[in-house]
């Protein structure tokens, strides 16, 4: 059993929870995720750590409330427990002195990014960043980024703070103004990590990507993770989750983060309809 | 009056009682239902109690057979059991899932004319009376003070860890899962091995001292040398085979295609099948192909259909001789309505507009001279391709070594497999103090291979606790 030590709302429906795991804490680096499962009937769900604590034996997770799992998740407080709780999993982040890094956020991909950013601007990297959400209510760690970085851009869908528009079109403004890049980094959905992607191809910008794909247990053990890099398949728990951005085969990223749409609502009706389920107490 | 000897009354080897096939195959419980007492007594009463009894000769664990089957027709069931646990740690589970066709009831005496004794279905008998009556009297060696890190809590993990403690030293396992087991529990179903049954087997353990420590991934949240360094005398690497392999074909990473490793992990360990009572999802559709013929490829086939799949076949590019499962497990499985498309591979999957799987080219197969592994080899039919017309396809083509281990201790020698090297007959690897056994030294095999490796190395470890 894991203990929540702290809860807070960054954004609408993006929460932040503190979890005491001491071993974990110590050891956790920069890129690299957890797995937990919150209760006996619960599934395993992937977070990438936001931070971690090795003094106070705390890891920190930022997640968005997009299903049953994330809901329910939601409706914990501090002083409550998760059941399981596994990692550090993946590779962490291969952290060095690149000079001119642009750090790209967005939606809750800007919690992990952050860890990341933070471990390069230590490394005495060039840290530009784009962090970017639907509107400024929906935009989290700002304070955050400002903080490692050199210089941060703002993007909102709506305008509401910063650029109106996509975190895309004030990287594009980044590359246009001469600077010179040695490194991208984008988190954030699929599509906008797509869309980076494509954007620093033809400059040649090597771009790292953070997958978050459908896993079970996260170990290289089920290849539910598994991802098209290249010519190869790789799975993003052992071999991942960041990955060179120009070599993942987006389209099929994309379908097969659908492949339990229908389930996930089904799962999500249940978690509606007054059942049995615990966000409703 | 004269003494009348009566002439002992012959009787056949018991057939074990099962769910009817149509029942079964609606449902997750066991499908073989277990002897009843006369019966065990029956099939007991059969053995010949041999001077030289072969069939120990035949057992991965060295289990005294005739001793605990002489003990069940004298309805000495505790001791029977006993004599049992006096090697194998995990009886009921032996007694499920072991190829005893291949092992112990192999070379019985009785099977070179008739058939043998059914040693695997006495020994469940027993272990099942055990789980419901027995009274397992721990025993207490003097604590040694020395500690080993057992890591993995499969088959070779748990023998390994309740030989240890027997023997007085104190065990740590760690299990990267949420709940111990391993194979016994993501992988075999719960229609062929019930989860209870193993949590059973594992709390025995744990009463005997061995602590459990779930949710620790080794290789990443420590090190096999952070554990040496840190308190333990020793450790025994028994991760398993826990890296699928797929076929590297097109279409292969559609929605709709698993490997073994998935589909099974989310039915049994993550109880998908009770969705969305139980959170994890499984999708099956009407259709399902996997491909391979192993143990693991009947029990993915077989799931299928109680999930409610209309057709299931098995894709084999063999033929049916050389199909490695049990004999049982493939009568099972056609029992249940699994088809066989023998001599038959897929080259291609395909998928629909969507991403998902629509259909699975497979070209057929004819057999030629015996390859390397003495079975005859496969070699396609030119032009005799044509379209399977399916909605889900799994991958049951074999498990890798994990790496995760091998990766992080740099001193740890492995083979151009990803194996780690360990010495037979003490699991003995490159690296002083470490010990390794079962699938991630050997390969994917058998759950009584994993747990005799484990006890070998059990003993070679206490060996090296002992006298250095």
């Amino acid at each position: 059993m894991f203990k929540i030590t702290k809860k807070m709302t960054l954004a609408q429906s993006i929460k932040l929870i503190e979890v005491l795991a001491p071993q974990l804490a110590s050891k956790a680096q920069p890129g690299q995720f957890i797995i937990l499962r919150i209760d006996e009937n619960g599934e395993r769900i992937p977070l990438t750590l936001a931070d971690c604590d090795g003094q106070e034996g705390t890891i920190t997770l930022i997640y968005q409330e997009v299903g049953r799992t994330t809901l329910e998740l939601g409706r914990l407080e501090s002083g409550d427990y998760i059941l399981d709780l596994v990692g550090p999993l993946g590779k962490p982040s291969e952290i060095e002195r690149y000079g001119t890094v642009v750090c790209v956020g967005g939606g809750v991909g800007v919690a992990p990014i952050y860890p990341i950013t933070r471990a390069l601007a230590n490394a005495e990297n060039n840290i530009i960043s784009v962090i970017g959400a639907r509107s400024n209510k929906h935009l989290i760690l700002a304070e955050e980024m400002q903080r490692v970085s050199e210089k941060l851009h703002i993007a909102t869908d709506d305008g509401s703070l910063g650029h109106k528009g996509f975190v895309t079109d004030i990287l594009q403004q980044i590359v246009d103004s001469g600077v010179q890049i040695d490194l991208v980094v984008a988190i954030g959905p699929l599509v906008m990590m797509k869309a980076v992607s494509e954007l620093t191809r033809p400059y040649n910008i090597k771009t790292v990507v953070s997958l978050n794909p459908i896993m079970v247990d996260g170990t290289g053990m089920c290849g539910a993770c598994r991802v098209a890099v290249g010519q190869e398949t790789k799975f993003a728990c052992v071999d991942g989750p960041e990955f060179d951005g120009h070599q993942v085969n987006w389209s099929v990223a994309e379908t097969r983060a659908r492949m339990f749409a229908d389930e996930e609502q089904l799962a999500m009706k249940g978690c509606y309809s007054g059942g049995d389920c615990h966000c409703q107490k | 009056m004269s003494e009348v000897k009566v002439k002992k009354e012959k009787v056949s080897r018991q057939h074990m009682p099962v769910q009817d096939a149509q029942e079964r195959k609606k449902n997750f419980n066991e499908v073989a239902t277990g002897y009843s007492e006369d019966q065990a007594l029956l099939e007991a009463s059969r053995c010949l109690d041999c001077k030289k009894p072969l069939c120990v000769d035949g057992c991965p664990v060295d289990v005294d057979i005739p001793a605990f089957v002489k003990l069940i027709t004298q309805r000495e069931y505790q001791k029977a059991i006993d004599k049992i646990k006096e090697k194998n740690n995990l009886p009921a589970i032996c007694g499920r899932v072991c190829p005893q066709e291949s092992q112990c009831e192999k070379l019985c005496i009785l099977g070179k004319k008739a058939e043998p004794v059914a040693i695997g279905r006495l020994e469940r008998f027993v272990a099942d009376w055990d789980l419901e009556k027995g009274q397992y009297r721990a025993e207490k060696a003097l604590e040694s003070g020395k500690r080993v890190a057992i890591v993995g809590s499969g088959p070779s993990g748990l023998t390994a860890a309740a030989d240890l403690a027997k023997l007085g030293h104190q065990v740590t396992v760690m299990e990267a899962l949420h709940i111990p087991g391993g194979v016994l529990v993501y992988g075999i179903p719960e229609f062929r091995l019930p989860k209870s049954i193993v949590q059973h087997e594992i709390r025995n353990i744990q009463e005997i001292g061995v602590e459990i420590a779930c949710n620790t991934v080794v290789g990443k949240i420590n090190t096999v040398d952070e554990l040496l360094n840190n308190g333990y005398d020793a450790a025994f690497i028994g991760t398993g085979a826990g890296l699928p392999y797929f076929m590297d074909i097109p279409g292969e990473n559609l929605n709709g295609v698993y490997s073994a490793n998935e589909f099974l992990t989310r039915v049994n360990l993550m109880k998908a099948y009770r969705f969305p009572e139980y959170l994890t999802p499984i999708r099956i559709g009407k259709r399902v192909a996997v491909i391979g013929a192993g143990n693991v490829a009947m029990d993915s086939a077989r799931t299928p259909l109680r999930l409610g799949a209309e057709e299931s076949y098995i894709v084999y590019r063999r033929s049916e001789k050389e199909m490695p499962a049990r004999l049982e497990e493939i009568e099972h499985a056609r029992e249940e309505g699994v088809q066989f498309k023998l001599l038959t591979s897929p080259v291609e999957i395909i998928g629909d507009e969507n991403g998902w799987v629509k259909g699975m080219i497979c070209q057929q197969y004819e057999l030629g001279e015996p390859d390397d592994s003495g079975r005859r080899r496969p070699i396609p039919i030119k032009g005799s391709e044509y379209e399977l017309e399916v909605d889900t396809v799994i991958m049951a083509i074999g498990q890798g070594p994990n790496p995760l281990v091998p990766q992080t201790t740099p001193d740890l020698r492995i083979n151009s497999h990803g194996n780690i090297v360990a010495e037979d007959a003490t699991g003995q690897t490159s690296k002083a103090g470490v010990f390794a056994g079962g699938d991630i030294v050997t390969g994917a095999a058998t759950v009584i291979q994993a747990m005799g490796a484990g006890k070998k190395a059990a003993r070679a470890i206490h060996e090296y606790l002992t006298n250095g």
